[in-house]
């Protein structure tokens, strides 16, 4: 009694993908409490079941018009794990070239469409008006050139998924993926035109993009400290250097991991489970994604979102490429990588805590961003002309499979089970499940929720400050919010 | 808020002066010159989705999207993009404040775009945007306010057109495409499916240009499914690049194999698109171009019509 709490939502939250909503509680302009709400469901897993085993790759890259390439690579790595097949060099080295355009082109795409109107302001016509009155602190040079860079990422990114559909047919929503690998026959014009495009990129990475962020989080500087990470970290890597069955055993570019307390950890996919005290959906809670149930109650009482709560051995991890650039300068596989982190932080006079923040986010993402494409000339010089491209593959009556990839914005599993020759089970646990999640069993806020809890808001008919934290996580919703599961509820939820 | 002409006549002039326009331009430029320049404000609403036609339509090349949001573009005539949940600035109450204000503002005017399925088991629970005094506005009832006062509504993508993914067997959240939802809410106003999955940005933008240059499409230039022959009339099958190797008998038996895709499960010859001759992204490539077979995504009951998806039909 007595402490008067306000409480302000953001409904919907924009500029991100997919349906989003943000309540606070505020206690004299401090975040006290935070909501993150997922607001739409559409029950992907469910339409899964019964359906062949190999259609998965095409149904369930639909989660997300942004980022379909993860989830066709992971559901393809499920996929092969079930078969027991591997895919033959140039199905792996084309798999990790398509991943590589699209994390260009979803980092891009990021930055300046989605989160830097946070802190610049565009021209004053729709859809760039109207907006929050915010602390908008760029001078007007610095606001001109952002304009300009704004619309110039516009052909960037359109470069970066023409790069990726000369290997995958079409983006979004790629034709070429399949189970062993691809289906495309690489031809010598695919490789001299995807070396070009590539050029094309790299420099306006090196030039326009990484440059930009950087100042922004020179004039931004707070921005290094709101917003912080929860303080554990999870990735399950990217880009196969081989092809190991075991995918914890696989050498990455980015590296498998977790970081504790500042220390690198092993990860043991075991140890994942999906909370639901908090999620709309009916019992049982802290199951591991191959035996998860989800039953959809819209009506469940405290339940506030569509989305899960995945946990790591009972713990809340923060998921995405402050995490992966974090794992991969912990295991210290790749020392370009760890000079381009320090050089970075030594041109902002911080230190690597200044990662775990709003503007850190960002910076990592670009980071990464610069050493996918930097990399990508040697993929695409790996392609063979003439060589296998798929490795063929008998369905099995039954067999379990898992797939773990990293999607541009984090961490991101699939698990198939099969059974009497049809998909039997499927869940995807996604990037924005683990960042976006709800509160767990056990109360805890998820990471989105964390980074908000301890802000302060100065004016809230402009919460500008929540925008800018939960933009830096990328949420992506469409893909966060389709989990369903075999059994009665199909029955239960088949449309009159 | 307002929406002002951001180009002046003066800046038109010169712009159409340097702009190499064709004979046949010419009349419309005139007329574009007398008038003040013609202003389409457009709603686009995002429902289930999962954003791949906004992000299809976004690589669109010649007009390029800055040339679509923030110019002319054609000649005298512009989009205003009140309101779209990907690109907008504003966020929260301010954003959806932006859409109510312009339906209201340019009601029976606005060009209504709608981006995925509408879920609409249970009143629509399953899926909403904002809130209206604490409670969700549920996507159903946002189609139906938005639906109901619109000039005309483009449905980008087979979701929006005919239901697509969300509404695939179980359709665990009822979800229905456009034209079926404003039959079962007694919406008259008219609807042009542009489907695909995702929709080709030269497929929205033809549809768009047809409209701002020369009105309505009428019913003998679309087809049973509400999609304009000119991009949606022949068969995938009939420009394929592989008709040769079914000719010649050569068919692949397994992926990566050179040969007709039939056998693996190709829905060429059930599928109307152009995308053989269109080809996309920027014409690098298309889906068989690529070894990887045609899954049907224009067409009415995409998935289940074509499913499984592997497997000769």
């Amino acid at each position: 009694m007595g402490t008067v709490h306000q409480i302000i939502s953001i409904d919907p939250m924009t500029r991100i993908e997919g349906h989003l909503k943000i309540e606070v509680t505020l206690d004299n302009k401090k975040v006290v409490d935070a909501k993150s709400e997922g607001t739409l469901y559409r029950g992907f897993e469910q339409i899964l079941i019964g359906r062949e085993p190999v259609d998965a790759v095409q149904i369930t890259q639909r989660f997300c018009g942004v980022c379909p390439t993860p989830h066709a690579i992971a559901s393809s790595q499920a996929l092969d794990d079930a078969f027991g097949i591997t895919p033959p060099d140039n199905g792996r080295v084309i798999r990790n070239i398509m991943q590589g355009a699209n994390s260009i082109q979803s980092h891009v795409l990021h930055f300046y469409h989605l989160a830097s109107l946070d802190y610049f302001k565009g021209p004053e016509v729709p859809p760039f008006i109207p907006r929050y009155e915010a602390d908008y602190r760029v001078p007007k040079s610095v606001q001109d050139s952002l304009t300009e860079h704004y619309i110039q990422a516009y052909q960037a990114r359109l470069k970066a998924h023409e790069l990726c559909a000369i290997w995958s047919g079409k983006m979004p929503h790629m034709a070429s993926i399949v189970p062993g690998g691809v289906t495309i026959r690489p031809r010598i014009d695919n490789i001299t035109t995807s070396l070009w495009r590539l050029k094309e990129l790299t420099d306006f990475i090196d030039n326009i993009y990484l440059p930009d962020v950087i100042t922004l989080a020179q004039i931004y500087r707070d921005y290094l400290r709101i917003g912080p990470s929860c303080g554990k970290l999870l990735a399950y890597g990217q880009v196969d250097l081989d092809a190991n069955p075991d995918v914890t055993k696989r050498k990455r570019l980015f590296p498998m991991g977790r970081i504790v307390n500042g220390k690198l950890e092993n990860l043991d996919p075991k140890k994942i489970t999906e909370d639901i005290k908090y999620s709309r959906y009916d019992l049982p809670s802290h199951a591991h994604p191959t035996r998860g149930e989800t039953h959809p109650n819209p009506q469940k009482a405290n339940a506030y979102s569509w989305l899960k709560a995945p946990r790591y051995d009972g713990q809340v991890y923060e998921v995405g490429p402050l995490a992966r650039i974090k794992i991969a300068y912990a295991s210290q596989t790749n020392p370009k990588l760890n000079k381009l982190v320090d050089d970075t932080l030594n041109t902002l006079g911080v230190g690597p805590e200044a990662l775990c923040s709003v503007m850190g986010r960002h910076l990592a993402r670009a980071l990464e961003c610069k050493i996918i494409a930097d990399e990508m000339s040697n993929m695409i010089l790996q392609v063979k002309l003439d060589q296998p491209v798929c490795t063929d593959h008998q369905i099995p009556k039954s067999a379990e499979g898992m797939g773990l990839w990293g999607a541009a914005r984090g961490a991101l599993g699939h698990w198939i089970k099969i059974e009497d020759y049809k998909i039997a089970r499927y869940q995807a646990v996604v990037p924005t499940t683990w960042n976006a999640s709800p509160k767990d069993d056990k109360d805890q806020p998820g990471p989105v929720e964390q980074a908000m809890i301890g802000s302060v808001v100065e004016d809230s008919d402009n919460p500008f400050v929540l925008a800018r934290i939960v933009r830096s996580f990328d949420p992506c919703l469409a893909c966060a919010v389709h989990l369903m599961e075999p059994g009665k509820a199909v029955k239960k939820f088949k449309i009159c | 808020m307002s929406v002002k002409n951001s180009i002046s006549r003066r800046e038109f002039l010169k712009w159409a002066a340097a702009a190499p326009v064709s004979v046949s331009f010419l009349p419309r430029l005139a007329l574009a010159l007398q008038d003040a320049i013609k202003e389409y404000p457009i709603i686009w609403l995002q429902t289930s989705t999962c954003s791949g036609c906004s992000v299809s339509v976004i690589n669109t090349i010649h007009p390029s999207i800055k040339n679509v949001i923030l110019e002319q573009v054609l000649p005298g005539n512009k989009l205003i993009l009140t309101y779209h949940g990907t690109l907008m600035a504003a966020t929260g109450a301010l954003s959806i404040e932006t859409a109510r204000q312009s339906a209201q503002k340019y009601q029976g005017k606005y060009i209504l775009v709608v981006e995925g399925a509408i879920p609409t088991k249970s009143d629509g629970v399953y899926g909403s945007i904002g809130e209206d005094n604490g409670n969700p506005v549920s996507m159903l009832k946002w189609i139906d306010f938005l639906g109901r006062n619109t000039m005309a509504t483009l449905t980008v993508g087979t979701c929006a057109a005919y239901g697509g993914l969300p509404s695939a067997a179980p359709n665990p959240s009822g979800s229905k495409g456009v034209s079926e939802v404003y039959e079962m809410l007694n919406i008259t106003t008219p609807v042009i499916n542009i489907p695909g999955c995702p929709a080709h940005p030269d497929w929205f933008i033809g549809t768009v240009a047809k409209i701002l240059l020369y009105g309505m499409p009428t019913a003998k230039e679309l087809d049973e499914f509400g999609r304009l022959k000119l991009f949606f009339s022949r068969t995938v099958h009939n420009h394929c690049i592989n008709r040769d190797y079914l000719d010649d008998g050569i068919m692949a038996e397994k992926f990566g194999d050179e040969g007709c895709l039939l056998e693996l499960g190709c829905k060429g010859p059930f599928t109307r698109a152009d995308c053989p001759i269109r080809q996309w992204n920027g014409g690098v490539n298309w889906c068989i171009n690529a070894g990887a077979l045609c899954i049907g995504c224009t067409e009415k009951g995409f998935p289940d019509e074509h499913s499984p998806i592997f497997q000769r039909r």
